[in-house]
């Protein structure tokens, strides 16, 4: 209840920033079906209507009011980035256990929205990468590689049981991913330009995963553009992401792979933009958004390099959610007639 | 103009963090020419229209009043005075509904007006033409005089900040004419019709504050205005005022704000514009200056907006203080339908009203008469997504996403290293909360709450020092009983047992006296936070220090809104305490004195035969002696009211107090 000032109506409003963050995704979907098929899309349908089941489960049982917070598009916005981290030729309870762990461990245990430290789609994603660690690496080849992108027909009997042998199997229609490949090859001696020989690499990263990235770059800038997100975080990724990539890349080009290919692979810029970039479980402050960011980037990096997991972005961005009430601590700004932004209690 | 020079402030406009562009809705009510309201049937005076003590009534009901007659004389340094705002019969002096948050009544004198406006017949306020023969504190007493306070919203009383104090260096005076908060146009339309009052105004308070030079801030959104300002510039011919136009951005009229875009200096945290060279007054104030010296007028009337959705014909009133909202409604051509809100003040830091019957202020720049769609509907907020938004608009650099946080918990000191009385409470943060959060009220409830808390820890100081003092006096009577007949028994049984009498009654003096020395460590020890009022002894100071805590606490709980319910409650009590504890003073300097003659009869008699007896009572004598020198010194602070533009020593409290209070105001418009 507001009755005391400001008093003028207030433009923003929870809902309209998390629709803002669904358009900004819309890009890089559309990049995603065409390159890996509809699956991506299928996931997405999945994860939504459970991440909005498991919501209203929640908020009845926690005596919350129903209308209000279902249609806030929380959910939705958890489940979507939850998806599109997941393989599009995932068996449909892939992405509904997803989900389920995302909106009631994620979020509700810890209170629902506002009150969660950890970002909710990385828990679901976690949780899928450690109990499911063979369905959550099976990659559709991408549109341009061996079979290219699976069909509707394989999508469909992948996601609800029916038997691929039809279309060749399940081997015939997914590949290692560019960042699992480079890592295994690496495993094995070869040199960095060695590992990247062969179709599944296009320009300057995998092929089509590199147009993926492009694409969640520019539903990125667009969530710039109309102040749903601030700079710092992206920035803090990006640039942590690219300064120690580029230190070791500079030391020695043949074990380690170039800034750009690790910017445009894997989830770093979708992570950079839409991930680390949830207001609730990131720091809030100007000076510490940069620093989280940071640390996201350099810690995707290490994982990705020395880790078990071939991309690092969900470890990354749990990690530094821990660690974000004390970045906040830290960095408090300079306050108007104080000399230091150091908090100081006077007695 | 070296001076100028040197300073170089003027030629540049500095930036102030985060802030708004808010649609302005100026033009509703800037259109039409300063219209003269009606003179009301009834004139509601409010004895607190000002920050600091409320006003003492000099009329009774039944008298008759003369417009500019004082009504009601200042009560301490930090109050001023009432003056009848047009000439009538005084009614009634009760509780009515004043104009605050929370729909309090509060003392007001109640004037039936007669029509006639009849002036005094012979003024009160001498006018004073050629103010430059005047020297600063005579020019300080004629605007005490006329009940001048800041019009921009805080009511600040303007003849302290006409007071630098001995050593203080002004580089500049600022006006502030930035009018920042949408809807009000009060302070555009005054520049625009009455420029050349306020440049004089500015003439007058640069004379009075030894300021070198006068910067008038104003926002781009008013062109005219700045260009009436300018021309009057012109033909007053004066070099040293420039006008500076800044952007139009919420809060660019924020005292701290204004101050920093115009001279790069920022306020320290809880100091005053002072502390950095500035004085700071609102256009419409220097304008009310100039008239009330020059022409010695009081200040009875204000050039305020009625504007809103609702109004009929949005305008500018030059209102009589006093003069019920429901009047001016009326008089604007009345309302379309109900007010969804009536708001005084701003859209951004007003207050909501609850009655149309409260009256016009000092402080009063615009009643807002909403329409539906103009304001924010009632809704239940959202849980806070730290989005931060808050903080990007926050132009005092606060994090209100963590004193939101830590508020709702109630942890109070946590708000506190989170700067929470560094906010100013301009609602920016709340105006870009996507989870409408209503996050201002939260600030206000924990700085309440920190207050509330700061003086009931005052109070059960004040209660343990009182048991203390009780137990002392105790102690020492039955000391002194036991000595009494100690004595008695000595001169009664000459021969016997000497050894066995003086023991305990020797060790119960020992015992007082080392209490009442470690007392007078302990009050030496107390802290002296005004280098000014060191001079002063011990007594005084701490009378100073809980007065102007009182004052200051009163300070800020008037001008935040929502320290409501407190405030009230607060003063009278923060007052008795302050008496309470002066009372506590004068008794114990005066005690000892009373007490002398009765305890040296029997210490005399005893000392002409008993030698142990005779020691004790030179022992009781020097200390009683000790005691009624201190009397001595006690007695003055407690005694009389000194005349504090007069006395050293009540300057300098008077001076602590002020600053103090000062201290608390932060917007100054």
């Amino acid at each position: 209840m507001r009755l005391s000032s400001p008093h003028l109506p207030v433009q923003p409003t929870v809902p309209q920033v998390m629709r803002r963050v669904l358009l900004g995704l819309i890009p890089g979907i559309g990049v995603m079906t065409l390159f890996f098929g509809v699956g991506v899309l299928v996931n997405i349908a999945i994860a939504v209507l459970t991440a909005l089941l498991a919501e209203s489960i929640m908020l009845k049982l926690r005596g919350r009011e129903l209308g209000r917070f279902l249609t806030d598009w929380t959910a939705v916005v958890t489940a979507a980035l939850l998806a599109i981290g997941l393989p599009p030729l995932a068996p449909w309870w892939l992405p509904a256990i997803g989900a389920f762990f995302a909106l009631v461990f994620g979020k509700h245990l810890y209170g629902g929205l506002g009150y969660n430290p950890f970002n909710p789609a990385m828990i679901g994603y976690v949780v899928l990468l450690i109990a499911f660690p063979t369905q959550m690496t099976l990659w559709p080849t991408p549109l341009g590689v061996g079979e290219g992108a699976p069909s509707v027909q394989a999508v469909l009997t992948a996601a609800f049981g029916g038997s691929l042998d039809s279309f060749g199997g399940i081997d015939a229609l997914t590949g290692a991913t560019p960042l699992d490949h480079v890592k295994t090859q690496l495993g094995l001696a070869m040199t960095v330009s060695e590992a990247q020989q062969g179709r599944m690499f296009g320009l300057f990263a995998g092929q089509g995963w590199e147009w993926l990235s492009l694409a969640f770059l520019a539903g990125g800038l667009y969530l710039l553009f109309t102040k749903t997100i601030r700079w710092q975080i992206p920035a803090g990724v990006l640039g942590g992401l690219a300064l120690i990539s580029g230190l070791f890349w500079l030391g020695d080009a043949d074990r380690f792979a170039s800034p750009l290919f690790h910017l445009t692979s894997g989830s770093a810029i979708v992570g950079a933009f839409f991930i680390a970039t949830d207001p609730v479980t990131a720091s809030t402050t100007p000076r510490g958004r940069l620093l989280f960011g940071a640390g996201i980037g350099i810690l995707t990096w290490i994982i990705r390099t020395w880790g078990g997991y071939p991309d690092a972005i969900a470890f990354a961005v749990l990690l530094m959610n821990m660690a974000a009430p004390t970045i906040d601590e830290l960095t408090q700004p300079r306050v108007y007639g104080h000399k230091s932004g150091r908090k100081r209690r006077e007695d | 103009m070296s001076a100028v020079m040197n300073i170089g402030l003027g030629s540049k406009v500095w930036n102030f963090p985060g802030g708004l562009k808010l649609n302005g809705h100026k033009q509703m009510s800037a259109g039409s020419a300063i219209e003269t309201a009606a003179i009301p049937r009834q004139l509601i005076l409010p004895l607190a229209q000002h920050i600091g003590a409320p006003a003492k009534p000099l009329v009774e009901v039944g008298d008759y009043v003369y417009r500019g007659q004082t009504i009601a004389a200042p009560d301490g340094y930090v109050s001023m005075p009432i003056h009848a705002s047009s000439s009538g019969t005084v009614v009634a002096i009760e509780a009515r509904p004043v104009p605050h948050p929370s729909g309090l009544t509060a003392e007001c004198i109640v004037i039936e007006t007669d029509g006639k406006d009849a002036p005094l017949p012979t003024p009160e306020l001498q006018a004073h033409p050629d103010y430059r023969q005047l020297d600063p504190s005579h020019l300080r007493n004629l605007v005490r005089q006329a009940g001048v306070v800041g019009l921009g919203g805080a009511a600040f009383p303007s003849f302290i900040k006409l007071n630098p104090g001995p050593g203080a260096q002004v580089d500049a005076l600022i006006l502030n004419g930035a009018e920042c908060e949408p809807y009000i146009t009060c302070d555009q339309v005054l520049m625009r019709e009455q420029a050349d009052d306020i440049v004089k105004g500015a003439q007058l308070i640069m004379h009075a504050v030894q300021a070198p030079q006068c910067l008038i801030g104003v926002e781009d959104n008013k062109p005219e205005s700045i260009q009436a300002l300018e021309q009057a510039i012109a033909r007053l011919d004066d070099a040293r005022i420039k006008v500076v136009v800044v952007p139009t951005r919420y809060p660019q009229g924020g005292e701290k704000q204004l101050v920093q875009a115009l001279t790069g200096r920022e306020v320290p945290s809880e100091g005053l514009p002072l502390d950095i060279g500035i004085v700071c007054h609102n256009v419409g104030t220097a304008a009310t200056v100039w008239r009330a010296v020059t022409q010695g007028q009081p200040l009875i009337s204000r050039v305020m907006t009625i504007t809103g959705g609702a109004v009929r014909q949005p305008r500018n009133f030059e209102v009589r203080i006093g003069t019920p909202v429901s009047e001016l409604l009326a008089q604007a051509g009345g309302t379309h339908s109900e007010p969804a809100r009536l708001i005084m003040g701003g859209p951004m830091m007003g207050f909501a009203l609850s009655s149309t019957e409260v009256p016009v202020v000092k402080a009063t720049n615009c009643i807002l008469a909403t329409s539906q769609q103009e304001i924010a509907p009632p809704e239940a907020a959202m849980p806070c997504i730290r989005c931060g938004e808050c903080a990007t608009v926050c132009p005092a650099g606060l994090l209100p996403q963590q004193l939101y946080w830590h508020a709702r918990a109630r942890d109070f000191d946590k708000t506190q290293d989170y700067k929470l009385f560094d906010c100013i409470e301009c609602g920016c943060c709340a105006q870009v909360c996507p989870s409408h959060i209503p996050l201002v009220q939260y600030y206000r409830y924990a700085k309440t709450e920190i207050w509330e808390a700061e003086r009931e820890k005052r109070k059960s100081n004040q209660a343990r020092e009182r048991h203390e003092f009780r137990q002392e006096r105790l102690e020492r009577e039955e000391a002194e009983k036991q000595a009494r007949l100690a004595a008695k028994k000595a001169a009664i049984k000459k021969d016997d047992d000497k050894a066995q009498a003086p023991d305990p009654v020797a060790e119960a003096i020992a015992r007082a006296k080392q209490r009442k020395a470690e007392q007078q460590v302990a009050a030496d020890a107390q802290p002296m936070d005004k280098p000014k009022a060191a001079k002063v002894d011990n007594v005084d100071d701490l009378i100073a220090q809980a007065k102007a805590k009182a004052a200051a606490k009163k300070a800020a709980s008037a001008k935040k809104e929502d320290a409501v319910e407190a405030a009230p409650v607060d003063d009278p009590v923060a007052a008795a305490i302050a008496r309470a504890k002066a009372k506590a003073a004068a008794k114990k300097a005066n005690q000892p004195a009373e007490d002398k003659p009765a305890e040296a009869k029997p210490a005399d008699k005893a000392a002409a035969d008993d030698p142990v007896a005779a020691a004790i009572a030179k022992a009781k004598a020097r200390a009683a002696e000790k005691k009624a020198a201190q009397a001595g010194a006690d007695d003055k602070p407690a005694g009389e009211k000194a005349d504090e533009e007069n006395d050293p020593v009540a300057a300098a409290i008077a001076r602590a107090r002020a600053q103090a209070a000062a201290r608390k105001q932060e917007k100054g418009e």
